[in-house]
């Protein structure tokens, strides 16, 4: 998989650009503010038509514009367009063709992407976890991706019922069955599918991580989840009356939780910053190898500022991981200092762009 | 935009509240409206009056009507023993433009999403519960016709549940491949979903 040609059009401080990558190792250079990682983000949209960062689509029009299209020329003719305008909405084409459910597009450019906030996917809570999960999953597997918009759907509407009443006089017994009948089935496959990626998902990690760091250390990954229990139709049930009184709904899929431990302790609480750091590259380096694995292509690797704050050992052992031959396909990294990046990627064959 | 008149300003921000049409459709249907016989405007506000002053739901399937009863309601040759229920007005003119139907309706005017401020009250089901208890005897089946959506099913398995104790049959319209359309561009859940509910070849 890799990205030719990328034309940014009304995209975040991009009036109008366009730029020619090639199918290594991309490093792009340029001072703070000059839209690095806007770029990435711009590559970004190509796979999920969303933003990688929490902003919405309306704010990431260029100033004065009305719209903003990032338009992206893969290998083998494939062409890949969303647009985004004020008041009309959101559109994919793929080939000139608009893809209506932005779902079925998703996983057809497989991205890997880290990013400086990914520390929040260790040190906040497990709504962070999930997120990174959930976004791996979906690029493997279509009806995951559907499962999880549908139960979504449902939870708002749901909640919704339950805070419009004033009173728990007002609830309807038989709206609330309407949607546990329909989310049950679908909390079960979310829940299970989870379950199922981790599975397999574990030894690609442990390798990956032993792969980064040579020590005793055992990282390990626990996922909790009372949908998984045969009893869970009847919790379900037998929770609805604090549903009412809370006016959410209390269990389910949204309640299932990721745990990273280091050694058989939380990592969150006991791990050092270069060993959270070391996990996180782990993490997503193994999202990296299930993908390519299950895709028969390799992924597109999105790097932002990986270079920060580790040491001139860890650039360098860095660079040789991604050096490897073989073992990645196109891959873009950005860095504010110039003579860094430079000085490391000297002997390898890397197309510099310089952004201004 | 800029405008020569403000009348004509007036009447383009009125007619591109209409959907579909935005500012440059209705200036040039205002302009066009301009160039005809004073008499054919004339018509056009008098008909939109009339529409609007004069218009009535029918009380017993809720479709728009001239009378108290609507057309279906009111006619012999439909078969009172079916009652084919539709989120709205349109699609009873969809149904009836298939050939295929010949009961009558019920049109519930939306479907239920709490996110949209829409509950089970804010739908006509406590009248279509009525309806059907009234006349239990004569009614053999309710069609259930709504969107294929989340709401639609929602809104579906809803009805279906307050009208359980009546005991009268409950169906719901097939869905499946379109006609005239490639198996292999079928979405995949589309597909499944119409060979889990496949049918005996006819003659």
């Amino acid at each position: 998989m890799n990205l030719n040609q990328l034309n940014l059009t009304g995209f975040k401080n991009y009036a109008e650009a366009s730029f020619d990558f090639a199918p290594g190792i991309n490093c792009l250079i340029g001072k703070n503010g000059s839209g690095k990682t806007n770029l990435l983000d711009a590559i970004y949209y190509l796979a999920f038509a969303k933003t990688a960062f929490n902003t919405t689509d309306a704010q990431n029009i260029h100033n004065g514009q009305s719209s903003m299209t990032s338009f992206g020329k893969f290998e083998n003719d494939l062409v890949v367009a969303c647009n985004y305008e004020k008041r009309k909405g959101k559109t994919l084409k793929v080939n000139g063709e608009e893809e209506k459910k932005i779902s079925n597009h998703v996983g057809a450019i497989p991205i890997v992407m880290t990013t400086p906030d990914d520390t929040d996917i260790i040190r906040e809570s497990s709504e962070y976890r999930k997120k990174f999960f959930d976004g791996a999953i979906a690029q493997m597997n279509h009806d995951y991706l559907k499962n999880l918009i549908d139960f979504n759907k449902l939870l708002k509407q749901r909640n919704e019922h339950l805070k419009k009443a004033e009173d728990p006089n007002q609830i309807n017994h038989t709206l609330l069955d309407t949607y546990d009948a329909k989310m049950l089935p679908v909390a079960g496959r979310i829940s299970a599918g989870r379950n199922d990626f981790l599975k397999t998902y574990i030894p690609f990690f442990e390798k990956s991580y032993a792969s980064l760091h040579k020590t005793e250390e055992i990282p390990s990954i626990i996922f909790k989840s009372d949908v998984l229990s045969e009893n869970f139709p009847n919790q379900f049930s037998d929770s609805r009356k604090r549903d009412i009184l809370m006016q959410r709904t209390l269990i389910g899929p949204h309640r299932d939780q990721y745990d990273f431990l280091l050694n058989n302790e939380a990592i969150k609480k006991f791990g050092s910053q270069g060993q959270q750091k070391t996990f996180i590259i782990g993490l997503k380096l193994a999202e990296f190898d299930m993908l390519s694995d299950a895709k028969g292509k390799r992924p597109l690797l999105l790097l932002d500022d990986i270079f920060d704050k580790l040491d001139d050992d860890r650039i360098a052992s860095m660079v040789k991981l991604l050096s490897a031959q073989k073992r990645f396909g196109q891959i873009f990294i950005t860095d504010a200092r110039r003579e860094r990046s430079k000085t490391f990627f000297k002997k390898q064959s890397v197309n510099f762009i310089e952004i201004k | 935009m800029e405008y020569p008149s403000k009348l004509v300003e007036r009447a383009v921000d009125e007619i591109s509240h209409l959907p579909g049409i935005g500012k440059k459709t209705a200036l040039r249907l205002v302009l066009h409206l301009l160039k005809q016989p004073e008499e054919s405007t004339s018509q056009l506000s008098t008909a939109l009056n009339e529409l609007r002053a004069n218009i009535k739901y029918c009380r017993t399937c809720h479709m728009i009507a001239d009378e108290d009863q609507c057309i279906h309601c009111n006619s012999s040759y439909r078969d009172p023993s079916v009652i084919c229920v539709v989120e709205d007005s349109p699609d009873v003119l969809a149904i009836t433009n298939t050939g295929e139907y010949n009961g009558l309706f019920h049109v519930l005017g939306g479907r239920i999403s709490p996110m949209d401020g829409i509950g089970p009250d804010h739908v006509k089901i406590d009248s279509l519960v009525s309806r059907v208890k009234n006349r239990k005897e004569e009614i053999k089946e309710i069609v259930l016709a709504l969107s294929a959506t989340m709401e639609g099913d929602t809104t579906a398995y809803y009805i279906s549940k307050v009208l359980k104790d009546t005991g009268v049959k409950i169906t719901t319209i097939a869905r499946g491949i379109s006609v005239g359309s490639e198996i292999e561009y079928a979405d995949e859940v589309t597909l499944g979903r119409s060979i889990v509910t496949r049918t005996e070849m006819g003659d």
